[in-house]
């Protein structure tokens, strides 16, 4: 292979490097106007009128819309309908809009949102979810299962509380993990037009057209086929622009209504309200271990803080409960979640989506066992990594799995046997692991259709373009498209155009999210690779009267394998195979393949192959002030094949400073105003200044191993990298502070304050230690029984009592029954 | 609403003449009104540097400048690397190492780059991470951005 495998510049690398990358704000059109949305100063409140007839008397205002515009509701999962592009009746938090200003600049409709009158009501505020399971009344939402409860899952795996008994020890800990947000420096834009056909068009900074499609089909009541979404790159994404946003309905809808084109783009106060970020989560987790480390049983119980919408809130649930098996065998497993709403920004997917809280529960917990049991807390895991080609207690078809290699590996890059334990005090290291998924099995919504799609149109002239709904968000989405077509084709990737993230012109591919392009989007470019190379071996091999299977195609050629000067260039073996067949084009489609779960919740977590990581990361901790400096992190991640390994180091070394931040500072929180206001629940700092993230100063250097054992079912056996190597490092650092200065920080962000908090109850003789004193009390349903497939499972829950019981993401499972 | 000012500026070393509202930033102005779209904003508050530009020679927040204040100045942004069809030492190591991922920082990064290696042609490993300080990057974790800056003064040394 020349391509698949060396180290490129990205096939999208000079236009970033220029400034030609067009992002959503730098879409222009003719006639364009403005847009700006009037949201909520009340973070829960009936509206009883909003009177914008002062507002449509100011010179340039040219369009109010509220909620009485937008009757149909819409949301990311079928199970969530609940959000409007306007608030209707009910605002859900500070900063959820309720009207929409066009006018004819920005200081114009800015200006204007001076004049609309907003008469509320206000409710009861939930701040908390402690606060939103106390008190059923008044819901947030009137669904959900009950009360401000949006989702509650209890799913059992096998005997668990027998594991218990008959484990040599079982430990109890509780965490906490702050919410944090995306905080990518493009705020949302989008700009939408109507066609001269009458037809919408919008451009906007999402990583899923295909959703955004469906939502604005939906909403505005339109035929999805006179709607086309074009996914413009996208400056960072992380699982922001992952939901269906509000701007982006009230645009379309403006568009239509003026027959001009409007632009919106997001305040970076309001990217905060937009949100989606990482739930905060409180954990306890159980687990039974013998003496040897092996665990017998576990049991995780997790509280989401949803925030004042679903989001993917019902996944991100399951997905705090998912993947602990993936990691390490776990012969039993019970998994209790709970989402709540909140009256603050709704939380949803963030880069490692609902995995990384639980993860560090449980990293730091193994810590904690490895202590106990005097094992070195890499040999413990070591003892205990889940096995290949395995089927797991939650049912999760793992293949293959390079998670021992990837802690021998980070073990010895980073000298782990002389410094685990070893350093001075204020010094320390630590070690945690991880595995993510690569795609989600199954679809946002049910259906049966291939989950990426990728056509190739080849041209006399020996180029070629490749179409795929696959959005670019920076991950190099496009160079993995072309760079799969080239090597397959024996062409370079700057002969193929790649056309993206476009409803129009593309197949769909379902998104930018759960690490699923590189495998889903790069399986369908090969087989549309294959296709085609197919048509043009065929004629190359009756021109030359050579056996198509002697044809190899490369260096922009197509020759005789046993005489390559027998040939022809790739420009005239597609004017041959046109020639012979007519118009040459080809698709390619992938759909991921059946999961093993037939219970209902069964549906996330399911993934074709799933990667590893393992982290040792060094940290220095100043007792006296509290502060954490990290100056190194090892990282060794199994990604099966790098495609491009300049992009993969990228994606490494960014979750590590992603972690580092989530680690170390960065948090979303809230605050009351004073009385004297209006005791409102606000932000903390919705900005950029007061929302600490890692500067050039704070990131620590980073040795990244790549574990390359190429995976049958990734393209060239690649797995994902985007989300993966995040996880591990929060829980790496917590450690790393243990065993510098031998307090345990239960929650992050790990704080100088917290640290303080530590020391100080350590010296007072208390638990050395700064976390949540001890799980609430939530009110879980009766546990679905599954027996695990060594206890004759066959993926189905025993018991049908609950068969009744509303769960939607389970309707996801009939794909699974069929 | 307030009337335009008209000024003169050299841009990317070409003289230019715009006109503006008053109350217009740099930024604004260079986006809005002289169609350079290569040069970005995330917060307009100058707390994350995509935004920034040199103002005869020196880094500056375009977002903290007013379009006014600029008279008679030079502004060198992302367009003006380019000379003579060819990229400059920086933008090549950027595209060849990894250091633009989404790109929307990338701008920034890059002329504060240029900023630095005007003045300091072979700063080390700690006077890059300082120089760039201002420039938030959500995508690299930085460490490419620092490879493809030392490169490019690798090259130029060549």
């Amino acid at each position: 292979m020349t391509i698949i495998g060396t180290p490129r510049r990205r096939v999208d690398g000079r236009a970033k490097v220029t400034g030609q990358t067009r992002f959503a704000d730098d879409v222009t059109l003719p006639r364009m106007v403005h847009c700006k949305l009037l949201r909520s100063t009340m973070p829960h409140a009936r509206i009883v009128q909003i009177d914008a007839s002062r507002a449509l008397t100011r010179p340039g205002v040219l369009l109010i819309l509220t909620g009485r515009d937008f009757p149909i509701s819409y949301g990311i999962l079928p199970v969530s309908q609940d959000e409007h592009a306007l608030a209707v009746d009910r605002v859900r938090f500070v900063g959820d809009p309720n009207a929409a200003i066009i006018a004819r600049d920005e200081l114009t409709a800015f200006e204007a949102l001076d004049d609309i009158v907003v008469d509320y009501e206000p409710l009861r505020t939930f701040a908390d979810p402690l606060e939103s399971l106390a008190h059923p009344e008044p819901r947030i939402h009137e669904y959900g299962d009950s009360g401000n409860i949006h989702k509650s899952v209890s799913l059992r795996f096998g005997d668990v509380e027998q594991a218990f008994a008959d484990a040599d020890r079982v430990f109890d800990d509780t965490f906490f993990y702050q919410g944090n947000t995306h905080l990518p420096i493009e705020q949302h834009a989008a700009v939408a037009a109507k066609d001269p056909d009458g037809k919408l068009v919008l451009w906007s900074s999402t990583q899923t057209p295909h959703y955004v499609h469906r939502a604005l089909a939906k909403a505005l009541a339109m035929p999805a086929a006179h709607i086309r979404v074009i996914a413009t790159p996208n400056g960072g994404g992380f699982g922001g622009k992952s939901d269906p946003f509000n701007h982006e309905l009230v645009v379309s809808k403006a568009a239509l209504v003026l027959d001009r084109p409007v632009k919106i783009c997001l305040t970076r106060e309001e990217v905060f309200y937009c949100h989606r970020g990482r739930h905060p989560v409180s954990m306890r987790f159980r687990t039974g271990v013998k003496k040897d480390g092996t665990i017998t049983g576990l049991h995780v119980q997790t509280l989401l803080d949803g925030g004042a919408y679903g989001s993917y809130g019902v996944a991100s649930t399951f997905y705090t409960g998912a993947l602990q098996t993936v990691t390490y065998h776990i012969p039993t497993y019970h998994f209790e979640g709970c989402r709540v709403f909140t009256n603050k920004p709704p939380c949803g997917p963030k880069r490692g989506h609902g995995t990384p809280q639980s993860r560090f529960g449980q990293e730091i917990q193994l810590d904690k066992i490895a202590e106990s049991l005097a094992i070195d807390p890499a040999d413990l895991r070591l003892r205990i990594v889940e096995r290949p080609d395995t089927l797991t207690a939650n049912y999760l078809r793992v293949g293959t799995i390079g998670l021992a290699e990837c802690i021998r590996r980070v073990t010895k890059a980073s000298g782990w046997k002389q410094t685990f334990g070893k350093l001075k005090r204020g010094r320390g290291v630590g070690l945690a692991c991880s595995s993510y998924l690569s795609g989600a099995g199954l679809p946002i919504y049910y259906n049966d259709m291939p989950h990426s799609g990728v056509q190739l149109k080849l041209d006399r002239s020996g180029g070629v373009t490749a179409f795929c709904g696959a959005t670019e968000i920076g991950q190099g989405s496009d160079d993995v498209l072309v760079a799969c077509v080239a090597e397959i084709l024996g062409i370079e990737p700057l002969d193929i155009r790649a056309v993206t993230g476009d409803t129009d012109l593309t197949p769909v591919d379902l998104g930018s999210y759960s690490s699923r392009v590189t495998l889903m989007m790069g399986n369908a470019a090969i087989q549309a690779a294959e296709r085609a190379r197919d048509y043009l071996a065929e004629a190359v091999s009756k021109k030359l009267s050579v056996p198509k299977e002697r044809l190899v195609f490369a260096d922009r050629r197509v020759f005789d394998t046993e005489s390559p000067d027998t040939g022809v260039s790739f420009s005239e073996a597609v004017c041959l195979a046109e020639a012979l067949f007519g118009t040459i084009g080809s698709t390619g489609s992938y759909t991921p393949p059946r999961s093993a779960a037939r219970f209902k919740g069964g549906g996330v977590g399911p993934s074709p192959t799933y990667s590893y990581s393992a982290a040792v990361v060094e940290v220095e901790v100043d007792a006296a002030t509290g502060w954490v400096h990290v100056p190194r992190v090892w990282i060794a991640h199994d990604i099966g094949r790098a495609l491009n390994p300049t992009l993969v180091r990228g994606q490494i070394e960014g979750s590590v400073y992603m972690a580092i931040g989530e680690a170390l500072m960065e948090e979303q929180t809230f605050r009351r105003l004073p009385p004297k206001l209006s005791r409102a629940l606000v932000h903390k700092f919705p900005s950029m200044l007061e929302y600490k993230s890692p500067t050039t100063l704070d990131m620590p250097e980073v040795f990244t191993e790549l574990v390359e054992h190429p995976d049958p079912r990734g393209p060239f056996g690649a797995k994902e990298v985007g989300q993966g190597p995040l996880l591990p490092v929060m829980p790496a650092v917590a450690n790393a502070v243990y065993d510098a200065i031998g307090v345990r920080i239960d929650e992050v962000p790990i704080t100088p304050e917290k640290i303080l908090k530590a020391l100080d109850a350590k010296a007072a003789g208390k638990a050395p230690r700064y976390g949540p004193p001890r799980f609430p009390a939530v009110p879980y349903p009766e546990p679905l029984d599954v027996p695990p497939p060594w206890d004759g499972g066959d993926g189905k829950a025993r018991t049908s009592k609950l068969e009744g019981r509303s769960e939607k993401v389970e309707g996801r499972n009939e794909a699974v029954r069929r | 609403m307030s009337h335009n000012v008209q000024l003169a500026l050299i841009v990317n070393g070409e003289p230019t003449e715009v006109a503006f509202a008053p109350y217009k930033t740099l930024l604004e102005v260079l986006r809005e009104d002289l169609s350079l779209c290569g040069t970005k904003h995330g917060c307009e508050l100058g707390e994350c540097g995509a935004c920034a530009v040199l103002l005869d020679g020196q880094p500056v927040l375009s977002c903290l400048v007013l379009g006014v204040e600029c008279e008679g100045r030079r502004v060198l942004t992302v367009e003006g690397l380019v000379k003579d069809g060819r990229l400059h030492p920086l933008q090549e190591t950027f595209a060849d190492l990894g250091a633009a991922q989404c790109g929307y920082c990338t701008p920034g990064f890059l002329v504060t780059a240029k900023g630095l290696l005007d003045e300091n042609p072979k700063p080390t490993r700690d006077e890059i991470r300082e120089a760039l300080a201002g420039c938030l990057c959500r995508c690299t974790g930085y460490q490419q951005i620092f490879e493809a800056v030392e490169a490019a003064v690798e090259r130029a040394s060549r």
